[in-house]
């Protein structure tokens, strides 16, 4: 997983398909609503950023039919969907489950970059100042999304626990914690 | 048994080296003060108060690389780092320019002195000057010894040494080596930044992947192969009809099955490269050395399985340790 190209599990096309025609806006709003929540709680973000904090970087999942378009702000973080790539100071790209992986700290970035299951382009700086911002913030998407999920929360997380095992994508963080 | 000093370039980094069993983190503050100066990375002043009161409360001390050379005429800068890490509660400061070892004994006495591998200093006399006139109690050894010198240099001085085990490779003299200024202005010596990222870009070019520092392509990798290390040093050059890897492989250092060799050598701590590599990398590593230093200290044999899964598809080398020439 760290010296050599760790096995990234895929979505499969079939899997993807619905995503092809559903409507980009409304899940542009959710996951802007998800984004400024994580940022409200984790400002070291914003900051880590430094003078890369005004940039847009797109994410692009390279098994999904869509890519984000993320403008950082300390407030009004915006998350837009698009179709195919859009103009953005830093690309970065690979698998879904190597992207969540990252997150969650279940993969080393320059891993995944030597070995080429991770894309960079753009402004290099203000990659690796995201890459570095993040893994500092030892996110927890899938804790995240049950808490957002309020009553339904309960019942959410061992769904969340469930899937991360089956598909071996890491959906929260993978390590716990010493006081 | 031997002590193991690792890597920090974040405090979330840092937490998991202190959980993952590290006796020892090296860490640096976010500026030109410190040789891993890159975006993102390394500690705001309360960060690395909050960081060293955490591995304190877990037994684990914390050295501060100041390691860079003070520009003239703003030594302030430097001063300030050694004094806000004094404060801060850290263990030792890492320094690599003689006039702020100098600084840091007459104003900072109680302050532990070690000193860098950007110092270079690669023999007795030198470390025995550090040693007798300013009070250094480890030096941090270039990666261009042998075990044999290394054992010969611990018999003739009476500091600590510390050698780096695992991650990246510097073939150069570090604190000399001027490739990066030469291309981009900026230097890990000066400006703690090595092949600075905003020097450097990657661009796909049909199948290929070219890497560029400051407008120079250094290397291409074809389609399948390891992304090039944006590094002059690793580049691959073309020379009198030939290509290839001119300064150096592009092989990361492993010393893991030298450890028995360095603990007779007399070596103090073992070090682990990667204040740029994920929280995830630095538990895995430190984990896994930890192991092997418990190991080696009770005279069991190295868990070598667990070691070679960590360079596994990877080049790797014991670097100068072990010293072959082609």
């Amino acid at each position: 997983m760290f010296g050599h190209a760790p096995e990234i599990p895929v979505f499969p096309g079939a899997m993807t398909a619905p995503l092809r025609l559903a409507p980009l806006a409304p899940m542009g709003v959710a996951l802007t609503l998800v984004a400024r929540r994580l940022i409200a709680r984790h400002p070291g973000l914003i900051a880590r950023l430094g003078e890369h904090g005004d940039k847009r970087f797109a994410i692009d999942p390279t098994d999904l039919p869509l890519t984000l378009l993320m403008h950082p702000h300390p407030t009004h973080t915006r998350i837009t969907l698009y179709r195919r790539p859009p103009e953005a100071d830093a690309r970065i790209a690979g698998p879904l489950a190597g992207l969540l992986g990252l997150v969650h700290g279940a993969y080393d970035g320059d891993a995944l970059f030597f070995s080429r299951d991770l894309v960079i382009e753009g402004d290099t700086s203000a990659a690796l100042a995201l890459r570095n911002a993040i893994d500092d913030a030892e996110l927890d998407l899938g804790a995240e999304i049950a808490a957002l999920a309020g009553p339904f929360g309960a019942v959410l997380a061992p769904l969340i626990a469930a899937m991360q095992r089956v598909s071996g994508v890491a959906l929260t963080r993978v390590e716990g914690g010493m006081a | 048994m031997m002590e193991l000093v690792c890597p920090a370039g974040t405090p979330a980094a840092l937490r998991a080296a202190v959980e993952a069993g590290a006796h020892a983190i090296y860490c640096g503050f976010a500026d030109e003060t410190n040789a891993r100066n890159f975006p993102g990375l390394n500690f705001s002043r309360e960060e690395l108060a909050d960081g060293i009161a955490f591995a304190h409360r877990h037994g684990a001390k914390v050295l501060v690389a100041i390691n860079t050379f003070p520009a003239a005429g703003r030594q302030a800068v430097w001063h300030r780092a050694v004094a806000d890490a004094e404060a801060a509660g850290a263990d030792a400061v890492i320094l690599a320019d003689l006039g702020l070892v100098a600084h840091v004994a007459e104003a900072h006495p109680g302050l532990r002195r070690h000193l860098s591998v950007q110092a270079a200093a690669a023999n007795p006399d030198v470390i025995n000057f550090y040693a007798e006139n300013f009070g250094v109690r480890r030096v941090v050894l270039p990666r261009v010894l042998t075990v044999a010198e290394i054992t010969a240099i611990n018999r003739e001085i009476d500091v600590e040494t510390e050698v780096f085990v695992f991650g990246g490779l510097c073939v150069m003299a570090e604190g000399r080596c001027s490739l990066s200024s030469y291309a981009t202005g900026l230097s890990p010596n000066m400006n703690g930044v090595c092949s600075p990222p905003s020097h450097v870009v990657y661009a796909e070019e049909g199948e290929t992947l070219a890497a560029r520092l400051g407008g120079f392509t250094i290397q291409k990798a074809a389609k399948g192969a390891p992304a090039p290390y944006p590094t002059l040093c690793k580049g691959c050059f073309s020379s009198g009809g030939v290509t290839g890897h001119v300064f150096e492989d592009p092989a990361s250092l492993d010393a893991s099955e030298l450890i028995p060799a360095l603990a007779k050598a007399g070596v103090t701590a073992l070090k682990i490269e990667g204040r740029q590599r994920s929280r995830a990398y630095v538990r895995e590593v430190v984990r896994s050395f930890r192991a092997a230093v418990e190991a080696v200290d009770a005279g069991r044999p190295l868990p070598v399985g667990q070691l070679a899964r960590l360079s596994e598809g990877q080049a790797a080398t014991t670097g100068a340790y072990a010293k072959t020439w082609r």
